[in-house]
């Protein structure tokens, strides 16, 4: 049984690695690199293949070094709304782990899935293929701007970023 | 169409011999009333409908006009749907001077106005039977307060608002001896004894906080219904009575005897000006004042010690008496201001007053007497005339704003529309069947927004299939867009249906709360965040503080209770989305589940008998894992020294700890 555990999640880590939502990798658009501009696999009719998704965040202002009072305030939106659901290593527990997620995902596809989930798990297909590895919407938790920007920050530092 | 004549004239037949019989089960429905509240898939209705809940203690929301029921708000009975009166958050809404008292019977409502037209922002609501009024934040659709009242035999006449929402009043329908004193039961000792009071409760501009400014002590009868003033007569305030033969028995023939009861006049600025003159006296008493908080999500309870009564007979010259035939029930004023239609339940004919003659009457003195102590102003010196002959047990009156009132008749079943000035009988159409209030949405304002009369009945015998013995009671809305008034719409009702209020969406919809702020959420048991999560032994009380989200209970393990433990289950939802929800349940608590609010924490009691496990979910189906958003309570004997613990995942109690045959 406890064999079977580390199995899984050893197996959940690689496709995370892969997919960034763990589970399965066969998913028609699962093993699209983020950054690919290839069409996604006919997964819907108003299919985006945007890297940067489906909202108002069309170019978001990275800094560097990272800025500490953003991460301090990321960490304590995420401990109320997200950590619930997402580990901060990279194994899935409702939604998948956090660490890798800035290299996976651009900024603004970050941004606007937190703030835009709805439509984004509606017409994105990266959103959609993890929805069907998950299985769980995302909750809209409402975060203002401020916050994603916020919990972003949070992302890139548990990423080592700087 | 034929048919619908035909009804007609079968009913006005029927009524020309008393016909109090039921008609048939069809009914008079024009060809295109179905597209007329066709309300299609993705549309929303054009207006809210309160309706009062009756003996349920509730309010239900129904869309018009379509009539889809889309919510049941609990006020003054415990809800188990979501937990109302179970939580130990909301308990204290409940309480009263003679504790919790679960149930209640609610009877009118009336939406806050702001300049004499509904302004969406409150609704309040009558408790009938242990004397209290409500307020519902229209934003949250939640009971946000709950007052009772002193010296009250039975709340009926309640909640009438004036037009500023400056009140709310309260009156008592049966008479009682102030201060709950013990009296005998016979008529020398309820002349002498029994009295009714008129409660004015000050409604706070802002914040709609309500508090028991003064009561007025009137004589023993019974107080019914209430209209305030409005326009020329704002300041006054008008009551219908019955028995005021003080009868204390037999109420049926002996509250029966006279020609005329009174319908009572009250001067309520002139009131208020005496209290600010220091003229009331301050009487001792005990009642409760119960008030939720939206950021601790919790109600709390205040006993108030003390009333300010104003006695008429001494302070004179606020208290008028007007009389009425006979047992009237509406007293109601029209959108102008100017005209006070009594509805004289045993009455043959519908007597409306001018408020102006009225006025007059009183510069000019022109009383017919005194009534114990209070003056009775002529009959005819205040009468604008009387529509004659009606028809039969007129209840209750509403209006068009184009010169129309329609007034319902409970023994005729049916609904007569008449001309306020001439006075002459314009329409008449069948209710099915006894009809009580009906409704004309803003019909009690200033500005009516007509288009629709709807008819809230007490029979609905033959009208939906049998379900038994006991039948839904039901609404039915007319069109009062053209001459003749045109039936639309059946529609079944929670309870008795016995007054309601209806707005248009647009007034309300966009103001509706989606979900509780969780960053504000000052609950002292909040955990904000699963990291806030944890569990605490205070003797044998025992606090768990739980969260939920989408799709698990978190901590799902507990160990360490003690059977006879009183455990507080504290649950934060941290969902910030709209219609998410999230519930619990504990197997055999034994009061209900809790629905929890998306940002709100709400606390379930339970207080295990036994030891063994027992399980705990989710009971609001809110993912594709609900089913799977479950957890385990491990109860063990009293004085066991199994630990406490909790946890979910790598935190549970016997996480890594598998010993099962691998
Ligand atoms: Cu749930």
């Amino acid at each position: 049984m406890k064999q079977l555990r580390y199995l899984f999640v050893f197996s959940l880590a690689i496709a995370i690695a892969a997919a960034g939502c763990g589970g399965g990798g066969q998913e028609k658009s699962g093993e699209k690199a983020p950054e690919s501009e290839a069409p996604a696999a006919g997964n819907s009719a108003a299919a985006s293949t945007d890297p940067k998704g489906i909202g108002k965040f069309k170019d978001v202002q990275l800094t560097h070094p990272l800025d500490e009072a953003m991460v301090k305030k990321g960490q304590e939106v995420a401990e109320v709304k997200c950590t619930s659901c997402h580990k901060l290593t990279e194994e899935k527990l409702v939604g998948p782990g956090w660490k890798g997620v800035t290299d996976r995902r651009t900024p603004e596809w970050i941004m606007n899935f937190v703030t835009n989930v709805d439509e984004m798990l509606d017409k994105d297909p990266e959103a959609q293929a993890m929805l069907e590895v998950c299985m769980v919407r995302m909750p809209n938790q409402n975060l203002s701007d401020d916050d994603a920007r916020a919990v972003l920050e949070y992302m890139r530092k548990i990423d080592g970023k700087n | 169409m034929k048919l619908s004549h035909l009804l007609l004239t079968a009913a006005a037949a029927a009524l020309a011999v008393q016909g109090c019989k039921m008609k048939s089960t069809e009914s008079a429905v024009g060809g295109d009333a179905a597209s007329r509240t066709y309300v299609a898939p993705g549309k929303y209705d054009e207006l809210y409908n309160f309706v009062s809940g009756g003996f349920s203690g509730q309010v239900a929301v129904y869309g018009i006009p379509s009539g889809r029921l889309l919510k049941v708000l609990p006020v003054f009975s415990v809800n188990p749907e979501n937990g109302y009166g179970y939580s130990e958050e909301t308990k204290p809404m409940l309480n009263t001077s003679q504790g919790f008292i679960p149930w209640d019977d609610q009877h009118h409502l009336a939406l806050s106005q702001t300049n004499g037209e509904h302004d969406g922002r409150w609704l309040f609501a009558n408790a009938n039977n242990s004397p209290r009024v409500a307020r519902i934040d229209l934003k949250a659709f939640k009971t946000m307060e709950i007052i009772e009242l002193p010296n009250s035999g039975g709340n009926h006449s309640s909640p009438f608002l004036t037009e500023n929402t400056e009140y709310v009043i309260a009156g008592t329908r049966f008479s009682v001896p102030i201060g709950n004193q013990e009296s005998a039961l016979d008529n020398a000792s309820y002349k002498k004894n029994f009295k009714s009071t008129a409660s004015f409760i000050n409604i706070d501009k802002n914040s709609g906080h309500m508090n028991v400014a003064f009561q007025i002590i009137l004589p023993g009868m019974d107080l019914d219904l209430s209209r305030a003033g409005k326009g020329p007569s704002h300041g006054w305030f008008f009551f219908s009575t019955y028995n005021t033969e003080q009868a204390s028995t037999l109420k049926e023939v002996n509250a029966s005897q006279k020609d005329k009861d009174f319908i009572v006049a009250v001067n309520w600025k002139k009131a208020e000006e005496y209290v600010k003159a220091g003229k009331a006296k301050k009487m001792a008493t005990e009642y409760y004042h119960n008030t939720f908080n939206e950021e601790t999500h919790s109600a709390t309870s205040e006993i108030i010690k003390e009333v300010l009564t104003l006695d008429p007979t001494e302070l004179k010259d606020f208290v008028y008496l007007i009389p009425c035939p006979k047992s009237p029930h509406g007293c109601d004023v029209d959108p102008s201001g100017e005209y006070i239609v009594g509805s004289g339940k045993l009455a043959a004919l519908i007597p409306v007053f001018a408020y102006q003659k009225f006025v007059k009457a009183i510069e000019d003195k022109a009383f017919e007497g005194e009534y114990n102590g209070l003056p009775v102003i002529k009959y005819e010196a205040a009468l604008h005339g009387e529509v004659q002959k009606p028809g039969l047990g007129p209840l209750h009156t509403e209006f068009d704003g184009k010169g129309n009132a329609y007034t319902s008749f409970f023994v005729s079943s049916e609904i007569v529309k008449w001309s306020i000035k001439d006075l002459k009988v314009l329409d008449r159409v069948p209710t099915y069947y006894s009809i009580g209030h009906l409704m004309v949405p803003g019909g009690d304002t200033k500005k009516p927004y007509g288009k629709y009369v709807v008819a809230y009945n007490k029979i609905t015998k033959d009208r939906f299939l049998p379900t038994g013995p006991e039948l839904a009671q039901s609404a039915q809305l007319y069109s009062i867009e053209g001459d003749k008034m045109q039936l639309l719409l059946d529609f079944p009702t929670i309870g008795e249906p016995h007054y309601a209020q209806a707005i248009p969406a647009e007034k309300i919809k966009d103001q509706s709360v989606k979900f509780f702020d969780i960053a504000k959420n000052k609950h002292p048991y909040v955990a904000a965040g699963e990291k806030a999560t944890k569990v605490e032994r205070k003797g044998n009380e025992v606090h768990v503080y739980m969260t939920a989200i989408r799709s698990h209970l978190t901590p799902d393990n507990i160990e360490g209770i003690q059977v006879g433990d009183d455990v507080y289950f504290h649950i934060t939802n941290l969902e910030q989305d709209w219609d998410i929800p999230h519930g619990f349940a504990i197997k055999h608590a034994p009061t209900a589940e809790l629905l929890v609010m998306p940002g709100e924490t709400a606390t379930l009691k339970f207080t295990p008998k036994q030891t063994g496990i027992y399980p705990f979910y989710c009971t609001d189906f809110c993912s594709a894992l609900h089913q799977e958003m479950q957890g385990y309570m491990r109860v063990s004997a009293k004085g066991s020294n199994v630990p406490l613990k909790w946890g979910i995942g790598d935190t549970a109690p016997g996480a890594g700890a598998d010993t099962t045959a691998k």
